[in-house]
């Protein structure tokens, strides 16, 4: 019997006698629905994170939060620099999986005879799938580049615009790159994949604003009901999942070496400060850096397509995050400043006007936090508030959430009628893989709206738009 | 005997490889892997090609051999179907395998999903009546 006390509306508290070793009790957003569909495992995965040394406050989950490994997806925690830790058990092997969105000044009106068209040119011009190799043929030179500067080397490399990079979280490229730390094998995966979007849960889609619920910040944000957005979701690639792996085993090592128990041996770290620690940091950020140059080259790929179908478009970078890195930020503990490493496993930084890491563009209202739905069901533009810096470190939810195994859904669905599904809702699909198309139906995931209301509600960030899937491009 | 079977996981892929010895073990467990991958029935022996591995314990093979065979699936663009395995225990465990397969043809090969990693989380390598290995990927 799992006993979870219900705090307030939408926080449960798991408290600190639920498992041996936990040092801070774990905080879990959700309503009372949500929590009915957060499994054992999930919860398990809370606890085992409070154990972690130097954990700050609580181990957290995102409304959004189940089943993964290390950390639970929708996991956050935030450790101190003295006596703390560094996990990639809290960043995951897709490390920078992330979203941006892409607002035009088109109608979806004028361009809803051509969706169909415009999703198979963007499949042919963005590779996906299994052995996708990028249109980028980067050289060595350019790889290293891009881990140590990220989108800015896209953009200096004419993959973008400068504006690109004020609208990005940490201006598409954070600081403390180690390439030193990238191992060969890492490079040799992520050299071919650089400009791939991958596959799984990865995708390009076209998308209508089909409902703004806050007006003025919507303005500020660039969007209209009707308008044509573009969202891409994809990561590190192979780079980013071999840094992962290869890290894990030094850190594996330096359990033992600093006498460090952990429950789930995905969990591995190291003591912040130690060559360990920081050899891990300066590879994650290497995978971050990467991450935003993907996505920045596949944008421009995007607005090239887009150019040949409707003139010289407008196709401006409404905003970027990351779901998945580890980042030195400042909050406030029992009253005092603190630089604290902040996990965040599946789960969007949601910063309030209050941050100065929110882009000027957006200083007086809050940065703009992406949630991506599935295929079928629609995506929500939020806007970070300063109140989330008390509650969640400045975090919410980072999609829908997962409810349904890959193996339950290929037993359930078929890839074909799964398209003909969406097809007959309006919104057309292309994939490299039918069983792709099953394991990612609307159904395996939990539902957006409900999702995106908790953090609604919690105050975390609030509504701004609604926007629902035309076409979709998948591995 | 099963070679491998497929457990439920809310967003990865579970599964338990069985071998009679380790070696059976092992080669199981990569075809349960190159199978979330694609459909290996699809996958012809048309070339092949080779990797040694050495580690402290079988455990620490066992996992590096699976992200092995990712890392060489993914630069290699190929798909793997037959392993011939040989296990030796020193002071150090060693692995010495000769791959099979042929190069991915998305005309040909049913793909299912390009897997990222191998996740440490409940990764387990066990003998009981049979050896057992349980693996959860990160996909």
């Amino acid at each position: 019997m799992i006993m979870i006390n219900k705090i307030a509306e939408n926080i449960y508290e798991l408290p600190i006698g639920h498992k041996a070793g936990m040092r801070v009790p774990g905080r879990i957003f959700v309503s009372e629905e949500l929590l009915k569909m957060v499994e054992p495992g999930t919860i398990d995965q809370v606890a085992n994170v409070a154990t972690l040394p130097g954990i700050v406050k609580y181990s957290m989950a995102m409304p959004d939060a189940h089943l993964g490994y290390g950390f639970p997806i929708g996991g956050v925690a935030a450790f101190r620099q003295e006596g703390g830790i560094i996990s990639p058990g809290g960043v995951g092997f897709d490390i920078n999986c992330g979203v941006r969105l892409l607002r035009s000044d088109l109608e979806a009106k004028t361009a809803a005879p051509l969706i169909s068209a415009l999703i198979d040119s963007l499949f042919q011009a963005v590779p996906s799938g299994l052995g996708a190799t990028g249109r980028l043929r980067a050289t060595e030179k350019q790889l290293t580049e891009a881990f140590v500067a990220g989108a800015k080397w896209a953009v200096e490399d004419g993959y973008g615009v400068k504006a690109d990079l004020e609208h990005c979280e940490e201006e598409g490229h954070m600081k403390g790159a180690d390439p030193s730390q990238v191992s060969l094998k890492a490079r040799k995966r992520g050299r071919p994949q650089l400009g791939t979007l991958g596959s799984g849960n990865h995708f390009l889609e076209i998308q209508r604003v089909e409902e703004i619920f806050d007006q003025a910040v919507a303005e500020r944000f660039g969007l209209f009901p009707g308008q044509i957005t573009v969202m891409i979701h994809c990561g590190s690639r192979g780079a980013g999942h071999q840094i992962c792996t290869d890290h894990l085993e030094v850190l594996g090592k330096a359990v033992r070496k600093y006498n460090i128990d952990i429950p789930d041996r995905q969990l591995a770290c190291a003591p912040l400060g130690t060559p360990e620690a920081e050899h891990y940091f300066g590879a994650m950020v290497c995978a971050a850096n990467y991450a935003w140059a993907n996505r920045q080259v596949i944008s421009h790929w995007t607005r090239e397509v887009f150019d040949k179908y409707f003139g010289n478009p407008k196709l401006d970078l409404v905003y970027d995050v990351a779901h998945n890195v580890a980042k030195i930020e400042e909050h406030s503990i029992d009253g005092s400043k603190e630089a604290l490493y902040v996990h965040r496993k599946g789960a969007t930084r949601a910063f309030g006007p209050s941050r100065e890491e929110v882009p000027a563009a957006y200083k007086d209202v809050g940065q703009p936090v992406l949630i991506p739905g599935s295929m079928g069901t629609p995506s929500y533009v939020l806007c970070g508030k300063d109140q989330a810096s008390d509650l969640t470190f400045g975090s919410a939810c980072h999609g829908a959430g997962r409810i349904m195994s890959r193996s339950q859904a290929l037993k359930r669905f078929a890839g074909k009628e799964v398209k003909a599904a969406l097809s007959r809702g309006g919104i057309v699909v292309r994939s490299t893989s039918p069983a792709m198309l099953a394991e990612e139906a609307p159904q395996v995931y939990k539902p957006s709206h409900e999702v995106v209301e908790v953090v609604h509600r919690l105050g975390i960030a609030t509504k701004v738009a609604k926007l629902v899937p035309l076409g979709v491009s998948k591995g | 005997m099963k070679a491998f079977e497929y457990l439920e996981h809310t967003a990865d892929v579970k599964f338990r490889a069985y071998g009679r010895d380790p070696v059976e073990m092992l080669e199981n467990a990569a075809l349960a892997l190159m199978n979330t991958m694609a459909d290996i029935s699809s996958v012809r022996l048309k070339e092949s090609w080779s990797t040694e591995l050495e580690a402290a314990d079988l455990e620490h093979l066992a996992y590096d051999w699976l992200s092995e065979l990712i890392f060489l699936s993914e630069t290699e663009a190929a798909l793997f179907s037959s392993f011939q395995i040989k296990l030796e225990q020193n002071q150090q465990w060693r692995l010495a395998v000769d791959l099979y397969g042929e190069k991915i043809d998305l005309g040909r090969h049913a793909f299912k999903n390009a897997v990222k990693a191998v996740t440490w989380h409940e990764f387990q390598v066990k003998k009981n009546e049979m050896w057992c290995m349980q693996v959860v990927l990160d996909v």
